[in-house]
């Protein structure tokens, strides 16, 4: 691997730029590898590398059936936080913040990971109510969430609007100040540069189709766009197309997949200095280090694989970010899109085994997986490596909907579903 | 926004509708009789469908009658709309 370096870009610099080469291989597929995970985004190359460093699984492979990080990883609105209010997610979602705070530097590669604060607005009694206890909760389970008056709301965050004639007015506020957002793109990128290195092998344009089981039902392989590949593990780490690609192996899961839109507008100097979410009247932004207003809206009503939403949902969100933020009123909007989320029943992740032999899992995490990437990654590679579930992800088992230990996290997922 | 066929009102915009998931999925008459991966599987696994899906859509804002739609998951056409109790039209249905 080139490592980056001040003495690299010099060196570089010197030679005119040009001897920087590819940051991954394009190899072929090969006949077998020891573990399989379906799903190029930030969790799926996340467990590759985390498999490839920590448990020493070099002969293994991440299947992407379109291109890395094009999917929910590319489109999503990067809001990273664990301000969760069970303990079990709570120490899911800190674990992957931790990991977060030392991703730059384990990878060699700038996730432009920014802690900027995140900060939920409360509009309603019953919205101060629930955001304290959230506070209380995570400062129970060492997560610096903190309450905020409107006043200080609006001194951490100057363009708020908190005047009492708004529709929904600002009754205060939690904030998360290790909170923030980081690079998208950058942190598909860099776990697969490092799994690369580490002899992990990434095939892009490579859809699975078919997984095949052996006479004990134990999964043997995965038929593919790029031919058949045997494998003793499959980790499926495929967002809204987990139902599919477990259905080939005859699981049916808990899961609904809903497009979940966001948006950009035009890139202006730099205004915003936050993240906001406000759960009540959705509306969720930021402003990326391009200058686009980074805009999250809410999910459809229906359940659909278009990525693509209905403009009335993206209206409604515009709505609030213009009551919330009156000095955004005459922006343009760029671009927006869809990406499509698979939801839980009680909108907690699944990460573990399957009820068939060699197939895990890392799905569910519905309109709040990017936080999550390191995290999710790390552990899904624990669970593979070692067929037993980390101590973090194992109250997320699949078993937990039968047995009636649900972990319901509607009011902290925050998308209204 | 869909145009969505209510069976009882005709097209109607989707705001005034309410979705109402997988459609076919019948409570068990006799709860305490269902074994608990039965009982697992009525309350939380769902088909989620990538093609042809037969969904509860309720017209809230209008009739407020629940009906089942059947429609493309991939490009969110509604092919058929029928009303409640109804069997789940066949392909031949789906094509005209």
């Amino acid at each position: 691997m080139q490592t980056f370096s001040a003495l690299e870009l010099f060196k570089q610099g010197l030679a005119g730029q040009s001897g920087w080469r590819p940051q991954w291989r394009r190899p072929e597929p090969k006949a077998a590898y020891d573990a399989v995970i379906v799903g190029g985004g930030g969790h799926g190359l996340g467990a590759a590398y985390y498999l490839a460093k920590q448990h020493g699984l070099r002969n293994i492979a991440v299947l992407e059936k379109g291109w890395l990080g094009g999917g929910n990883t590319g489109r999503n609105t990067t809001i990273i936080r664990s301000n969760y209010l069970f303990d079990e997610s709570a120490a899911l979602y800190d674990h992957a913040v931790k990991l977060w705070e030392g991703l730059s530097q384990e990878l060699n590669y700038n996730v432009m990971f920014s802690q900027r604060g995140v900060m939920m607005m409360a509009h309603t009694v019953h919205d101060v109510q629930v955001f304290k206890r959230h506070v209380h909760a995570n400062r129970c389970n060492g997560i610096d969430t903190e309450w905020l008056s409107p006043q200080e709301a609006k001194a951490f965050c100057p363009p708020l609007n908190i005047a009492a004639n708004m529709r929904y007015p600002v009754l205060g506020a939690s904030l998360q100040r290790r909170g923030g957002t980081a690079r998208h793109d950058a942190v598909a990128w860099g776990y697969a540069r490092a799994a690369d290195a580490l002899g992990v092998d990434i095939l892009e344009n490579c859809e699975v189709t078919a997984i095949r089981r052996n006479a004990v039902g134990a999964v043997e392989a995965v038929e593919t766009t790029r031919g058949l590949i045997r494998t003793p593990k499959i980790g499926v780490s495929a967002a809204g197309h987990t139902s599919v690609v477990l259905g080939m192996a005859g699981v049916r899961m808990p899961l609904e997949s809903y497009p979940l839109q966001a948006l950009v507008s035009e890139p202006i100097k730099p205004v915003f200095p936050c993240v906001v979410m406000s759960n009540t009247i959705h509306a969720y932004i930021s402003q990326s280090d391009k200058g686009e207003l980074v805009i999250g809206a809410g999910t459809d009503a229906y359940t659909s694989y278009t990525q693509r939403g209905a403009l009335h949902v993206t209206q409604h969100t515009l709505d609030a970010i213009c009551e919330l933020f009156p000095m955004f009123r005459r922006m343009r909007m760029l671009r927006n899109w869809g990406g499509i989320v698979d939801v839980t029943p009680d909108r907690s992740p699944i990460v573990g085994k399957t009820p068939v032999q060699g197939l895990y899992v890392n799905c569910g995490w519905g309109t709040g997986g990017f936080k999550a990437t390191p995290g999710a990654g790390h552990t899904l590679a624990w669970t593979m490596a070692k067929d037993e579930p980390h101590p973090i992800n194992a109250p997320f088992s699949l078993d937990r909907f039968r047995d009636g230990y649900l972990i319901d996290e509607a009011a902290a997922a925050a998308v209204a579903h | 926004m869909l145009l969505i066929p209510c069976p009882y009102c005709g097209p109607r915009p989707e705001i005034e509708f309410v979705h109402g998931g997988e459609a076919h999925i019948a409570r068990p008459p006799v709860p305490a009789d269902v074994g608990i991966e039965d009982w697992t599987a009525f309350l939380y696994l769902r088909t989620n469908e990538k093609g042809v899906h037969a969904e509860r859509w309720r017209h809230t804002h209008g009739c407020a009658r629940f009906f089942n739609a059947l429609r493309d998951t991939t490009t969110d056409q509604i092919l058929a709309t029928y009303k409640a109790g109804e069997a789940r039209p066949g392909a031949a249905a789906v094509k005209a």
